[in-house]
């Protein structure tokens, strides 16, 4: 009996157990997935909640709901991985033997990685909404706040989801427009990217919409650590940006027992090949999801279209047959941008976002690019389809987007 | 697109990065620093091999933090050396693309 080990019960760990269940006979794998708690978080969701749009019980379901029949769900910490042993220790002491490894374990936001971010000021005018903790104290924080400035941060690339910084500024001056305390608000974003986004055409759509909405874009700021005191941020060069409010997205890591593992590079992220998520360590080891250093963005889109690039070669794989399917590095995401709009971005290794049409019958077409109520209600139903759809592993109804003059395939 | 630098014939993209790192030299770096306003020091040619090792090792260029936690040089310090965009000012000089932002 061969035995498959899925480290990590997030988006990326369950979904691979539900994609590759069926395909791998019941009497030849066991598969089994470890995590060290029962919760699920639909991460997306954290955005909505400093706002009030969503309550914890939108985003927190057991994750043992969305494993399927003859996949071992085991609830501990995990120790360290053993690679040429082919061995998981986890936190309890019990030693697992696997054929095949999956690393699943996500990046977390590192508030201690920035000097001073950890402070006395920390979760009241210094904030975080990457995890739900965090975003349940920015909706505290936000409910009474009365004005001033109010500064969205962020520290370093990469970090999941790069856009729900800008998100987050196009919520709040949303929702101050609504509270009638606008012009009693600045709203500042500080990046040490040098726009609002990586790549040009986005980029320069995105400045273009904070401007409108009268939001300063404070660019090429590296911080080196939050003057707790003064309330700023000061960058190496010693640029300062003093805030009432901060909401900061701290450094992402990857989990700490990668690096005691010998298989994180500087930021904890497993190093893989690109097109097959592969360990260029070690052939057994695949790592997918936010745990992985692909070069595109950490999104649920990008990890929904690698697990299935990964379920379809995996079969090769254990067959001893070459990897014959490759990552293309495809991500879409919405851009929520308040007032019941959104932009939709679509984009891969190759390709940087572009306008243009996205078909979706019965609801689209989505408009790339472009702010739309249709793309907003795209938004929203994506929490329907997190859960009733991607983490189960079927196929997500969503085709690839046609970019130049080439029609791009569509997914099954 | 073609360009001379440095008296030799150098393939360099729309931004002026190279697009061959094999055609870069020293001679290359110092004419590529000027065009930004750098002088070439011993200090700065460190971050600069570094840089070139990293990228010939990975096949991207290495970011700040990288260049500060694996080549053991201090962010506060390339700021001073390359100032205001160490990370895009290095991959420049270095003849490397510029690094990726991860989108």
């Amino acid at each position: 009996m061969k035995h498959l080990l899925v480290l990590g019960a997030g988006s990326a760990g369950t979904m691979t157990v539900n994609a590759l269940r069926p395909r791998l006979a019941q009497d030849e794998w066991r598969i089994t997935l470890v995590d060290r708690d029962d919760e699920h978080h639909y991460q997306p969701g954290y955005l909505f909640i400093p706002f009030g749009h969503y309550r914890r019980d939108d985003v927190v379901k057991p994750r043992g709901r969305f494993v399927p029949e003859g996949v071992e769900l085991v609830l501990d910490e995990i120790d360290r991985i053993d690679p040429q042993a082919c061995t998981v220790s986890l936190g309890s002491g019990a030693v697992l033997a696997y054929d095949e490894l999956v690393i699943a374990t996500g990046t977390a936001p590192r508030p201690d990685q920035t000097p001073g971010m950890l402070g006395p000021e920390w979760r009241r005018s210094v904030h975080e909404f990457y995890t739900l903790e965090g975003a349940l104290a920015l909706a505290e924080a936000l409910r009474t706040f009365e004005g001033g400035r109010f500064v969205a941060h962020l520290c370093e690339m990469p970090i999941k989801c790069p856009v729900a910084p800008l998100e987050l500024l196009f919520l709040a001056d949303a929702h101050f427009r609504e509270r009638g305390m606008r012009d009693a608000v600045e709203l500042v974003y500080v990046t040490p990217l040098d726009g609002a986004f990586t790549t040009p055409l986005a980029a320069e759509r995105l400045a273009g919409m904070l401007e409108q909405r009268g939001i300063a874009l404070e660019s090429d700021f590296v911080v080196e650590h939050v003057d707790d005191d003064a309330k700023a941020l000061v960058s190496y060069d010693e640029r300062r940006v003093a805030f009432d409010l901060l909401v900061s997205v701290p450094v992402n890591m990857g989990a700490d027992f990668v690096a005691r593992s010998g298989l994180g590079d500087e930021l904890q992220h497993v190093s893989v090949d690109p097109h097959t998520m592969r360990s260029h360590q070690h052939a057994n080891v695949f790592a997918l999801g936010d745990a992985n250093d692909l070069p595109i963005s950490k999104a649920g889109s990008a990890t929904h279209y690698s697990v299935e690039v990964f379920a379809d070669n995996f079969l090769d794989h254990v067959q001893g047959r070459p990897m014959r399917s490759a990552f293309d590095g495809h991500v879409n995401c919405f851009v929520e941008t308040g007032g019941g709009k959104a932009v939709l971005l679509d984009f891969d290794y190759q390709t940087p976002p572009q306008p243009g049409r996205y078909p979706l019958p019965g609801i689209g077409p989505f408009t790339l690019l472009e702010e739309t109520a249709t793309n907003h209600a795209g938004k929203l139903m994506f929490k329907w389809l997190y859960w009733h759809v991607l983490l189960k592993g079927r196929a997500l109804p969503l085709p690839k987007a046609r970019r130049g003059n080439a029609p791009r395939e569509v997914i099954p | 697109m073609l360009v001379t630098i440095a008296g030799r014939p150098v393939h360099v993209n729309e931004e002026g990065f190279l697009t061959d790192a094999g055609e870069w030299d020293e001679a290359v770096a110092a004419a590529l620093a000027a065009d930004i306003g750098l002088t070439l020091s011993d200090e700065h040619l460190a971050v600069i091999r570094f840089v070139r090792r990293d990228f010939a090792e990975r096949g991207t260029s290495p970011t700040l933090r990288r260049v500060s936690s694996v080549g053991g040089f201090e962010i506060k310090r390339l700021f001073v050396l390359f100032p205001k965009k160490p990370a895009k000012k290095m991959s420049y000089v270095a003849g490397v693309p510029k690094p990726i932002g991860c989108v």
